[in-house]
Parts: C-alpha cells; structure tokens; sequence
C-alpha cells in the first residue's frame, strides 16, 4: 500500500472502491443503483465548470470561505515552545466544517431532482448544516440523531428545529451517532427513490467518503494559500493537528498537503479516548481496533470477537462513534498520518487553557486536537509551526461545559 | 453432481403446486433453547428455514427484526450456539434445509474459510450476505459452492436489467427477490400484482432458477403471491416472539400456530 503522487487520495482506490484493504461498498442490494447514479453524477459534476463555480459561490458568499487562519500569540507564549497557529474553521455558516459536505450534497440532491434529503449526526453539527442547507435549497429535511445526543446537544437541536428540520431520534444500540448512521442508512433503504441521502463525514459507502472528502478539502485549499501569504513558503516543521471523528475535518485539513514530505509537513490525527479510567473509547485508530465492516466500509472499527461492534463512550459527541474514515484506515497504514488520543479530561483542560489565553470557543471536538497541540509544543523549537483545526464552536456545548466546568 | 437439499424442497413444492414456503427467525431469540424448539416445532409446515445470525449494527433490517435480534444478542448468543443450534437441528429426522442469514462482519471476523468449514460440518445449506451484493461477492460466492453450500444472490426493484441478468448468471439454486424498498418488516407498499408482475420479468430470463419473494409478507398477504416459486416470511414471525413475551405466552406454541396458518393459506 503506497500513496500515488498526482492523484487526489480520494480517487486513489480500486474498482471495487477499496483504497488498500479499507473502503468498499457493503450495502444491501436496494442500495446499488442509488449508490451507482449518485456516483455517476458526482463525478460528471465534479469536471462541470458550471457546478464548481456554484460550489466556490455558496462556500464563499454563504459559508463565509475563507475562514481566517491565525496565531495565537498568548498561547505560544505560554506553552514557550513551538508556534501555535489555527484556522478558525467554525467561523463557517452554522459554526463547523460540517456545513461543506452538507451544502454539497444538497447541491447534487438539487441536480438528481430529489426533493427530500436525509442525514445523520452526532453533535448535532452534521444535522445543523444539512437542516441549514436544506433550508436555502429547498428541500425536505429529516435528521437522524441518536436519543443520547440530542439530550446533550440541545443548542443544535434547537437549530435543526428551527430550520424546519424533522429530527428523527434512535433509541437503538447506545443511541449515539453509530446508531443514528445505521437508522438513516436503513431509512434511504426504503425510501432511495425520492430521497438523497448525505452521510455526515468521511465515513459509508466509497462514493459518500468520496464527496466529503473532496468537500472538506476546501479547508486545505485555503490553508495552503494563507500558509504561503504568511510564511512565503510551507514552514520547514509545519505539524497539522485535527481531531478524528469519522475523519472529515482532519481529511480537509490535510488534503492538499498530502505530497510534501512528512517529515516537513507531519499529520497529527487526534482521536477520543474517552473518560480517563474507562475501558471504553472512541479510538480504533489509536488503540489497534480490528478491521471490520461498519456502515457499508471496511475499516478499523472497535468490535468483539463475534464481530458485533462495541459502544463507545466520550464526553464529545461529534467523536463518539466506533469506526473511522477509510481514508484514515489508509493514512495509518501508509504511516502518512499519525493517530493519537485525548481523553475527555485532555479535552476539558485544554478547552480551559484556550479559552483562557485566546479569544476562541472551540467546542469539545477540536479541544482533543489541542489537548494534543498543548502535550507536545513546549518540547518543540520556536520554529515549528503548530496548525490546529479548530473545525466546531463550543455554544453546542453549553450544557456539558457547565456541568463539567461550572461555566 | 448431486441435487441440493434446497432443489429438492423446491422440487417438491412444485409437484404439489404450492409455493415453498421459507420463515425466517433470529438464532437465540428469544434464548438459545427456545429459538431450537421453534425451528424443530416449526420444521413440518416449512419448506426451507432461514436462520438469522444476529448483528448489532443492521443496516437492512426493519425494526421487529432489529428488537429479534438485540434481544438474542442481550441473551449473550455466540457464533458458536449458532452453529450448535443449526447442527442439533439438521440432527433430527425430519429436518429442512437451513439457510443462515446475515452480515458480513460476522463472517469476516470468524474467517470465511473458518466460517464455511463449519457451516459445511454443521449442516448448513444455504448462505444470505445481506451487504455483500454482486460482484463483490463473487469470489465468496465460489467458495460457497466448493463446500456444497448455496450462496443466495438477492435482487431487488432498484436492479437494472443488465445486472440482473448478471446477477442470475452468477447464482446457485436459488434467489431472493426483494418484494419492494424498504427494510424488513415493512408494510407493502406496492401491490402484489405489481410485484408478481416484476417478478415474472426475472423469472422469464431463466426458468429454472428458484426464485423467492420476501419483505413485508404477512398472514394477510401471502396468499396473493401464491405464483412465486418461494416466499419467505420473517417480520411477522419475529413480531410474534415479541408479543409472546410481552403477554406472557409460549414463543414455541404462538410461533407454530401462525406458521401452519401460512402453510394453509398457500396450500
Ligand atoms: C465540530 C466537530 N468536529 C469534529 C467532528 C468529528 O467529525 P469528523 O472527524 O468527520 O470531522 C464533528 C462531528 O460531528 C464536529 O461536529
């Protein structure tokens, strides 16, 4: 298994959409031909000039691209080591990178003539965007979110609701986004004729990695200008660190940096490694979990023995899922990307050190990214530049914050 | 070579000019011993047994299949019950043959070699991947018939003709059509003249494949889709189980009593 230089990571698997042993098409036999049309006009529109152009304005006059890409100077002094700089990802429309993938997808359900659109999620950002999207596009819109979450994302809810959205709660398995993927999988089962569906991250069937991947590399897109403007060339040490959910951010985030060498510009994917003393996780990459099938893809996926997939268990919704990106499956492997894990109380701590320092908000998600950026920075030289994600804002996590912080 | 059990029981249906009849049932719901007693109970009105293998994160199966299946995992059933389940059953005199059904992680995670080793030693007849859909099942698929055992190819409304035909071309004694798109357990939502209608269409490319229908068949229906070679009832088998426990009542006995009324709707 090797990246090819010139292709785009995400065209880079086989016939059978397997990037080495991870990604595929494990899905029901209703589900071929809506998977195949769907495929089929995603990559014709993808060389439209016309649609790219639509694309590029929606991101910029809509989503507000590009976000800013800045240093956080009382940060870097405190840590009194690497540089720490971040591209403030949620000032995105909607406050994630969730909204890019989402406004793609309704773009293409436009194109398919569909006038239903249906999605997951798990902090709620995923169904935000898609319910936001919807919105300015006119489509119907139905959220599938799990039981668990929308008790503790209720701001998110909120919007959902107030952008007409139906949100649809699952009460199976550990009613988290795991099970909200699998309901909303088994709702277009039965309804792919009239309704497109968007899956909320990297994650699924290999077309569906395939459009949010290319969607979210707008992220990197803009990175790499702003790099240049500000350093006049890619640092000599540039570190890029994301959290990893079902990888969407993190994927943006490097994607156009894929072919410098690592050792000038390293990936750091950060995963949630949950409650400190708890046996459970939502890291498969991090903690070696086996590869299995999850939601239509082979991947390393936290599972027992008999194959029955494990619950998960983080204080940050948005991370809290059991399997990863085939495409992170992928960069593991190829040793391109580095994966790690913060535990809820990393992530508590650095929110707290941020939110001190820096006139930022990241949410639960992107602190396990700087819980990682805060371990690892005063040991590196002053000419290192740090690069965080910080891909969600912290107002979904109202609740918990003050629970757990008494903010 | 020699007749699959599976030809056979169609074979038989067709002398005595009635549908197969197929059930469909979850291993270890709703215990392990239970789920054997159905199946031993159930055994003389069906043609052909379809055994589920339960997986937590189904992605084409209906919510009465679904609670099946949570609760014969919450039960603690193992891939090893199952098998002891499936080889206790074809032990007996007049058993049927026995198809099991389900996910592919399961069987990634046991070993396909593994895994078809001992579905050949237990008895199993049969094989249904419900995600793992043509051409990527092919090389299973052959692996299958090495060891005698019949690997189901599905087909469903949303397949082209084209892919059909391949689909028909790749498969072994038997195929199961999807009445309509939903997950299991679902109301029919078209009528069943339009799904024989559809049926007959793949029927026609080649006679002397055993095409079965399921999905949303119940008691009320079955007998207007008489003219399938097979039809498989599952929902409504496993909803039965449900309601048996919650009023307190035999599964075996419940189970059984609507099992022979679809027997007598389709004789
Ligand atoms: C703000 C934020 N960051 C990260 C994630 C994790 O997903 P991914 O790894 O796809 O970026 C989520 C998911 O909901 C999110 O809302």
């Amino acid at each position: 298994m090797k990246i090819k230089k010139n292709i785009p990571l995400i065209d880079q698997h086989d016939k059978n959409g397997f990037w080495g042993k991870f990604g595929g098409n494990f899905i029901p036999e209703t589900l071929k031909k809506p998977v195949e049309d769907l495929t089929i006009l995603f990559e014709k529109l993808r060389k439209d000039k016309k649609f790219i152009q639509e694309r590029d304005y929606y991101f910029k006059n809509w989503l507000g691209s590009p976000t800013r890409f800045i240093k956080l100077e009382n940060l870097t002094d405190h840590l009194d080591g690497a540089q720490i700089w971040t591209k403030v990802v949620s000032d995105l429309n909607g406050g994630a990178h969730k909204s890019l993938n989402a406004t793609v997808h309704c773009l293409l359900a436009k194109r398919a003539g569909k006038k239903y659109i249906v999605g997951d999620t798990g902090a709620g950002y995923a169904g935000k965007m898609l319910s936001m999207a919807a919105k300015k596009f006119g489509l119907k819109c139905k959220i599938f979110m799990g039981a668990k979450d929308i008790k503790r994302q209720k701001p998110n809810c909120d919007a959902m609701r107030a952008n007409n959205a139906e949100i649809v709660p699952v009460y199976t398995g550990s009613q988290t986004l795991v099970d909200a993927v699998s309901e909303c999988m088994r709702y277009w089962v039965s309804n792919c004729d009239t309704t497109a569906m968007c899956v909320g991250s990297t994650v699924g069937p290999n077309i569906f990695v395939k459009i949010c991947g290319w969607s979210t590399s707008q992220i990197s897109k803009e990175l790499l200008i702003q790099i240049k403007d500000e350093f006049g060339e890619i640092p000599k040490k540039l570190k890029l660190i994301n959290c990893v959910g079902g990888g969407s951010s993190s994927f943006g985030f490097w994607n156009e940096f894929m072919h410098y060498n690592k050792k000038q510009v390293e990936f750091i994917g950060v995963e949630a490694g949950g409650p400190k003393n708890s046996k459970k996780h939502a890291a498969p990459l991090t903690y070696g979990s086996k590869i299995g099938v999850l939601h239509g893809a082979m991947q390393y996926v936290n599972q027992d023995a008999e194959g029955q997939i494990e619950e998960t268990e983080s204080i940050s919704a948005g991370l809290d899922y059991p399997g990863v990106s085939p495409l992170h499956c992928f960069l593991k492997d190829t040793k391109r990307a580095r994966y790690t894990a913060a535990t809820d109380e990393e992530a508590l701590n650095a929110y707290q050190l941020v939110t001190k320092f820096e006139s930022l908000n990241p949410s639960l998600e992107p602190s396990h990214a700087f819980a990682e950026a805060i371990k690892i920075a005063p040991k590196l030289s002053k000419d290192t530049v740090l690069c965080i994600n910080s891909c969600g804002d912290a107002l979904k996590d109202r609740d918990i914050l003050k629970k757990r912080l008494g903010k | 070579m020699t007749v699959s059990p599976i030809s056979l029981a169609f074979k038989k249906c067709k002398k005595e000019k009635r549908p197969a009849l197929l059930t469909y049932t979850v291993a270890g719901d709703n215990t392990k011993k239970k789920s054997l007693e159905i199946l031993n109970s159930i055994s003389k009105y069906v043609d052909i047994c379809e055994l589920g293998f339960p997986h937590n994160t189904p992605i084409g199966d209906g919510g009465q299949i679904q609670t099946a299946s949570y609760r014969a995992i919450k039960n603690g059933i193992k891939m090893k019950d199952i098998f002891q389940i499936v080889n206790k059953f074809k032990n007996r005199k007049n058993s049927k043959p026995l198809i099991l059904m389900g996910y592919y992680n399961m069987i990634c995670r046991y070993g396909e070699n593994k895994f078809l080793n001992k579905c050949k030693q237990v008895g199993v007849n049969g094989l249904i991947v419900v995600d793992l859909p043509w051409p990527d099942n092919k090389k299973f698929a052959k692996k299958c018939k090495k060891k005698s055992v019949t690997f189901v190819q599905l087909l469903s409304p949303t397949t082209s003709k084209k892919r059909i035909k391949k689909i028909i071309n790749d498969s072994h004694d038997m195929i199961y059509y999807i009445s309509m798109l939903s997950t299991t357990g679902g109301k029919l939502k078209i009528s069943p003249k339009k799904i024989l209608e559809n049926y007959n269409s793949i029927k026609k490319i080649n006679k002397s494949k055993n095409i079965v229908i399921g999905f949303g068949i119940t008691i009320k229906t079955i007998n207007s889709l008489k003219k399938a070679d097979g039809l498989v009832v599952g929902s409504a088998i496993c909803n039965e189980i449900s309601k048996s426990i919650n009023n307190r009542q035999n599964p075996v006995t419940n189970v059984t009593n609507i099992v022979s009324l679809l027997k007598k709707r389709i004789s």
